[in-house]
C-alpha cells in the first residue's frame, strides 16, 4: 500500500513537471500572466513528492519489510530516531530527498520572486523543472526506493552501525540543502542569461540563494566532520578524502560566489565571472553526487555501489553543462564593465575569488587525478594529504593578509593608503607571539612564523573591526570566525599528540610522557547492542585522567564499533578510542590530545552565523 | 606603435598567462611527489624497482589465522590468494578489519615481503571488498 502512493505520486509528479515545463516556456514565449497555474502546479508537485517521501519514511517506522529499502536498511529493534533517519541513510532515500528539497526550493523560488521579471522567473522555473524531471527518471528507473520484495522478510537487514549517530543523522539533509539550493542559482543564471536579466536586482536575489546555500553547505561539512572525529575514531576531523572533497568544492565556489555578488549588486561589474561562479557550483554539486554514489572514487568512505548509476549521473550532467555552455556562449554579450582602480574593494574580491579558484583547482585535480590516471593507465594511486598541505598552506597566508585589509578598502578607487601605526604595531605583535610559537617547535621556524603570524594579524584585525560602523555584522563576524578557525587548525596540527599501546586487562605500560593502564571492563545490554566499557588511565606528569571509552557489538549487522571517550575542554580535547580483535585478549588503546577542538566547531558555527545575518539583512 | 592601453592589457595578458603556468608546474610536480600507490601483494612480486621512500597502499585479504597481536604492535598478513605480504602496525585497528576481510593498509615497504604500516583503511561498509581482491577471488 504504501508503496504504491510512493511510487505513483512520484510518476504523477513527473507528468506535473511536463505540464510545468509546457506552461512555463508558454509563458515566457507570450509573455502572458498565468502566475495561477504556474504557481499551483508547483504546489501540487511539491505535495506530491511530499507525499512520497512521507510514505518512506512511514514505510521505516512501520518496518514494511516488502519495501526493499527497508528490508536493507532497517531492522526492528532499531530507536525509532535511526529507523526514520535511516530513510534517508540509504542511497534511494536520499535521492528522494534531494528531489524533495529540490521541488521544495523551487516552489519558494517561485514565490519570493514575485516582484522580479516575469519571464525571468518563468524560465528559472523551467530550468529547474528540466533537473527535477532528470531527478525523477533517475529515482524511477535506477535507485526507486519502493521497489517491492517478494516473498516479505519477517526482519530487515539493519543499518550500518557507524551510521546510527544523531550528527549523521542530520548531516544529509543539510548537506543536500546546500547542495540543492544551488541549483536555483544555476537555474535562475541561466534564465537571467537568456532574458538579458544579469542586473543588480538579480544579484541581489541571487545572494539570498548563495547565502542559504552557503549556510547549509557550511554547516552540514561541519556536521559530517564531527561525525568523522568522535565516530570513526581516526582523531581527527579532515582527511583530505575524496568524499571530504567533494563537498569542500560547491564550498570554495559558493565563497568565491558570495562575494563576487556584491560587486555585481554594488557595480555591476563581473557579470561574465558571476555567472561563471553560478553554473560550477551547482555542476561540482552534481559532480559531487554522482563521483559519491557511482563508487569510482577509492575513498575511505567507500559504500558498496552501482556502476549502472553512476553511469546516468554522468550523462544528465554533460546534459546539463551542454546545456549551460550553449546558453552561456549564445548570450554573453554584455556592456564593457564600468571603471575600477588597482585599489578598491573590487580588487580586493576579484582576488579573493583567484585564491578560492586556485584552491578549488588543487583539490579539484587531487582529487580526480587518481580517476584519470587509472582510467588512462590502469595504475591505482591516490594522493595524500601532504599534496594538500604542500599546495594549500604557502598561499593562505597572502590570503589572509588580504582578507584582513581587504574590507576596509572603498568601492572604485581607494582614496588614502595610508599605514596607521596601530596595524604595524599589531602586525609585530603578531610576529613575536608567532616566533615563540614556533621557536618552541624547533621546527620550519621562519615559515611557521609567517604563517601563524598572517593568521594571527588577521584574528586581530578582525577584533578590532568589530567596533567599525562602515562594515556590515554579517562581514565582521564570518571574517573573525575564519581567522579563529584557520589558527585553530594550525595550532591543532602543530601541537596533536598520540600514543597507541596493546595491553591485557590489568596491566600497564609507559609509552614516551604517558603511563596508560587498563584498568577494567564492563558488560552492559543495551536496546539493539552490547556495550563493553573499558576503564583507562592515563597518567602524564603525575596527573591521571580516567577514559571510560565503549565498544558496541551489534546484532543486526554484527558489527562492532568503537566509541572514543572525549574529554573536551576549552583548548584541549583528550581522547582515548578502543578496539578490540575476536579471539585476542589484548585490548588496542590509542590516546590522543588534540587541543583547540571545541574552537574549531564553535568558529565553523560563527561562520555559518555570519551567513545567517547577511540573509538577514536582506530578507 | 601600440597604444599605451594595449601595452597595458598585454602586459596583463602575459602576467596572467605566467601565473597559471606556474600554478599547473607546482601542482603537477607536488602531485608527482605525494601520490601513494595502489597495489596488490602480486604486483609488488613484479615491480620492477621498490621505492623505499615512497608510500605504498596494498590491498587484500586479512589471512585467516595470521593475526598476532603483542604490547607494541600488530602483525598480519595480507593475501590476495596468489602472493601475500607480512605486515606490521603500531595503532588502532578499525572496527572492519578481522580476518578473512578486505583491508588496505598504507605505509613503507621494507622489503619485497615487508611492509610496515603507519595506516589501515576501514570502509564503513561490511560487504566492500577492494575491487582487486573481488578479481583475484573471482579468478580463484
Amino acid at each position: 500500500m504504501l508503496n504504491l502512493i510512493g511510487n505513483y505520486s512520484l510518476i504523477f509528479a513527473l507528468f506535473i513537471s511536463l505540464l510545468l515545463l509546457f506552461f512555463c516556456f508558454k509563458n515566457y514565449k507570450i509573455n502572458n500572466n498565468l502566475y495561477f497555474n504556474i504557481f499551483a502546479l508547483s504546489s501540487l508537485q511539491f505535495f506530491l513528492i511530499c507525499i512520497s517521501f512521507l510514505a518512506l519514511v512511514f514505510a521505516f517506522i512501520v518496518s514494511d519489510f516488502s519495501n526493499l529499502a527497508v528490508y536493507y536498511n532497517s531492522h526492528t529493534s532499531k530507536p525509532l530516531f535511526y529507523k526514520i533517519s535511516g530513510s534517508w541513510g540509504n542511497h534511494e532515500g536520499s535521492l528522494l530527498l534531494w528531489l524533495l528539497v529540490l521541488s521544495l526550493f523551487s516552489l519558494i523560488f517561485f514565490i519570493k520572486s514575485e516582484k522580479l521579471l516575469n519571464s525571468f522567473r518563468y524560465l528559472t522555473v523551467f530550468f529547474q523543472q528540466i533537473i527535477i524531471i532528470g531527478f525523477i527518471v533517475f529515482i524511477i528507473f535506477t535507485s526507486n526506493p519502493f521497489q517491492l520484495i517478494l516473498p516479505i522478510p519477517n526482519e530487515g537487514l539493519g543499518l550500518n552501525p557507524i551510521l546510527q549517530d544523531p550528527a549523521l543523522a542530520i548531516h544529509p539533509p543539510i548537506l543536500y540543502l546546500g547542495y540543492v539550493g544551488s541549483s536555483i542559482i544555476f537555474s535562475s543564471s541561466l534564465a537571467a542569461l537568456v532574458c538579458k536579466y544579469v542586473n543588480k536586482e538579480w544579484a541581489k536575489d541571487i545572494k539570498k540563494w548563495t547565502l542559504i546555500s552557503w549556510i547549509f553547505l557550511t554547516i552540514g561539512i561541519m556536521l559530517g566532520s564531527i561525525w568523522a572525529y568522535y565516530e570513526l575514531g581516526w582523531g581527527g576531523f579532515w582527511f583530505w578524502d575524496p568524499v571530504e572533497n567533494v563537498s569542500l568544492m560547491p564550498w570554495f565556489c559558493l565563497t568565491a560566489l558570495l562575494h563576487c555578488t556584491s560587486v555585481l549588486e554594488k557595480r555591476e561589474n563581473l557579470k561574465s565571472w558571476t555567472i561563471i561562479l553560478a553554473l560550477c557550483t551547482f555542476t561540482l554539486s552534481m559532480s559531487g553526487t554522482f563521483l559519491v554514489r557511482s563508487g569510482i572514487l577509492n575513498s575511505i568512505h567507500t559504500f558498496a555501489n552501482d556502476p549502472e548509476r553512476g553511469i546516468y549521473i554522468l550523462i544528465f550532467l554533460t546534459i546539463l553543462i551542454l546545456i549551460s555552455l550553449i546558453i552561456f556562449f549564445r548570450y554573453n554579450d554584455f556592456d564593457s564593465p564600468t571603471k575600477s582602480f588597482l585599489i578598491s574593494k573590487e580588487t580586493a574580491i576579484v582576488v579573493n575569488n583567484w585564491f578560492m579558484m586556485y584552491f578549488l583547482a588543487v583539490v579539484l585535480i587531487g582529487t580526480v587525478y587518481p580517476i584519470f590516471l587509472e582510467v588512462i593507465t590502469n595504475e591505482k594511486i591516490s594522493v595524500g594529504p601532504p599534496y594538500f598541505n604542500q599546495l594549500m598552506i604557502p598561499f593562505l597566508i597572502p590570503f589572509l593578509f588580504i582578507m584582513a585589509l581587504g574590507p576596509k578598502l572603498e568601492w572604485i578607487k581607494n582614496k588614502k593608503i595610508g599605514l596607521k601605526l596601530k596595524k604595524l604595531f599589531l602586525l609585530f605583535i603578531a610576529l613575536i607571539i608567532s616566533f615563540l610559537i614556533a621557536k618552541h617547535l624547533n621546527t620550519k621556524v621562519l615559515y611557521l612564523t609567517v604563517l601563524i603570524s598572517a593568521a594571527l594579524y588577521l584574528l586581530f584585525i578582525s577584533i578590532i573591526d568589530l567596533n567599525n560602523n562602515k562594515l556590515k555584522y554579517s562581514q565582521k563576524i564570518s571574517h573573525l570566525a575564519f581567522s579563529i578557525l584557520i589558527i585553530s587548525i594550525i595550532i591543532n596540527s602543530l601541537f596533536s599528540d598520540e600514543v597507541s599501546v596493546n595491553l591485557k586487562n590489568g596491566h600497564e605500560k609507559q609509552v614516551s610522557n604517558y603511563l596508560i593502564k587498563f584498568e577494567n571492563i564492563s558488560k552492559m545490554e543495551i536496546n539493539n547492542y552490547t556495550s563493553l566499557k573499558a576503564e583507562i588511565q592515563i597518567t602524564e606528569n603525575n596527573n591521571m585522567l580516567t577514559f571510560y571509552p565503549e565498544l558496541r557489538l551489534y546484532k543486526v549487522p554484527e558489527i562492532i564499533t568503537s566509541e572514543a571517550d572525549i574529554k573536551t575542554k576549552l583548548f584541549n580535547d583528550n581522547l582515548v578510542v578502543v578496539n578490540n580483535l575476536k579471539d585476542s585478549d589484548y585490548l588496542n588503546i590509542r590516546y590522543q590530545k588534540k587541543p583547540f577542538m571545541i574552537l574549531i566547531w564553535t568558529s565553523s558555527i560563527m561562520l555559518a552565523i555570519g551567513g545567517i545575518f547577511a540573509l538577514r539583512e536582506r530578507i | 606603435m601600440y597604444g599605451k592601453k594595449v601595452k597595458l592589457r598585454f602586459l596583463f595578458l602575459f602576467l596572467i598567462l605566467t601565473v597559471l603556468i606556474l600554478t599547473v608546474f607546482l601542482i603537477l610536480k607536488s602531485l608527482e611527489e605525494n601520490v601513494v600507490y595502489f597495489i596488490s601483494p602480486s604486483e609488488i612480486k613484479e615491480l620492477g624497482e621498490i621505492d623505499y621512500n615512497n608510500k605504498y597502499r596494498i590491498g587484500g585479504m586479512v589471512k585467516e589465522g595470521s593475526v598476532f597481536m603483542n604490547s607494541d604492535e600488530i602483525n598480519f598478513v595480507i593475501t590476495d590468494f596468489k602472493n601475500e605480504i607480512n605486515v606490521k602496525f603500531s595503532g588502532v585497528i578499525p572496527n572492519l578489519f578481522s580476518e578473512e576481510k578486505g583491508v588496505v593498509a598504507e605505509g613503507f615497504l621494507k622489503d619485497r615481503d615487508f611492509l610496515e604500516a603507519s595506516k589501515i583503511l576501514a570502509k564503513h561498509d561490511e560487504n566492500y571488498m577492494p575491487p582487486e581482491v573481488k578479481e583475484a577471488l573471482k579468478e580463484k
